[in-house]
């Protein structure tokens, strides 16, 4: 990997400075004012649209390095969903992707 | 009269448990950031500033991906957008304050403060606004300093085993285990589904913005979801 420092930092201030602003902007800046239902239902979704619309590129469509989709992966990657989902236990569902993923590739 | 509760114990005592779900993360991503090329300086930094784990792993993927810087942080940025919508819910009870406390209390918004401090809030309408800060700086206490270290952790022992993770596997890994415990009703589930369906739609959209186009797709459909559900007679 070839990441510049130059870059790492800048995103570390940048992401830093809007994080917090994230952060501020209502405890804040505007008091105890509410925000309009329409915005507020939307912001409830950020997270599990961001995330998703992250891993789904990775996952579901070939890389420009390697000519297919792994199957490996996307078993391993429905594994960690599955257990995630029904237990809602982070790392748990983590090590069982990631034992699934070296059993499948240890047989293939 | 009663003994004062000590409100920030409470709050720290109700946050201890988070320890064993932060502590872990943070060696996730100081071990995925050294191993990404990040100097143990850099890590540590990155969680000092950013203090978000999803956003800082955004970063980095997108980072690794060759993504511009300015993409690179909108993106991070957007995952971050829920401790907008903490913030803003967070304010009836803690608007008030001194803009110092405010200031420290903003830094303090994580996932696990907030939900605990929503939660007492509501049971213990009585609480005043002193006491108020008090639990939400404790529910904060416990798990800032947990992600300090075990990024550091992460990044310092990570260089020792470099070619043991796979990296480009480790991210989504963590993501999927991220959101799917969030996924709790038909309005999430259309969120991220409709998201996935779009990012793959949208993934030769260049400089990444088809995560962002994605990411507004799932929104306004978890949103038009929530809305048809909520206006359904039979529902509460």
């Amino acid at each position: 990997m070839n990441l510049s420092s130059a870059q790492i930092w800048t995103v570390i201030i940048l992401l830093g400075f809007g994080s917090f602003a994230l952060r501020f902007l209502f405890l804040g800046l505007i008091g105890d004012r509410r925000l309009p239902d329409w915005l507020m239902r939307h912001l409830r979704y950020t997270a599990v649209a961001i995330m998703p619309a992250l891993v789904a590129p990775m996952l579901l469509t070939a890389p420009a390095s390697s000519e297919a989709i792994d199957p490996v992966r996307l078993v391993a990657a429905g594994a960690t969903f599955a257990v995630a989902y029904f237990t809602k236990k982070v790392l748990a569902s983590m090590l069982a992707g990631l034992f699934v993923l070296y059993i499948l590739s240890f047989w293939g | 009269m009663a003994h004062a509760k000590n409100y920030f114990q409470l709050g720290l005592k109700q946050a201890l448990p988070f320890i064993f779900i932060v502590g872990p993360f943070g060696l996730v991503f100081g071990t995925i950031a050294s191993n990404a090329g990040l100097s143990v300086i850099e890590a540590l930094s990155f969680s000092i500033f950013v203090m978000a784990g999803s956003a800082q792993l955004t970063a980095l993927q997108l980072m690794l991906d060759g993504s511009p810087t300015l993409i690179v942080v909108l993106s991070a940025l957007a995952v971050n957008l829920r401790m907008m919508m903490y913030s803003a819910s967070l304010t009836p009870y803690l608007g008030e304050a001194p803009l110092k406390q405010r200031i420290l209390a903003a830094y303090s918004t994580l996932d696990q403060s907030y939900a605990l401090s929503l939660q007492q809030f509501e049971t213990e309408p009585q609480m005043t606004l002193q006491a108020r800060m008090r639990f939400f700086l404790g529910a904060a206490a416990p798990v800032i300093p947990t992600w300090y270290i075990s990024t550091f952790a992460g990044a310092f022992l990570g260089k020792s085993f470099p070619a043991d993770l796979p990296l480009d596997f480790a991210i989504p890994l963590t993501f999927i285990a991220l959101f799917a415990p969030l996924l709790r009703s038909a309005a999430h589930i259309s969120a991220a589904l409709s998201a996935t369906i779009a990012a793959v739609v949208f993934s030769d959209v260049p400089y990444n913005l088809g995560l962002i186009m994605a990411g507004f797709v799932g929104m306004s459909l978890g949103a038009a979801t929530e809305r048809h559900l909520l206006a359904r007679p039979d529902r509460p």
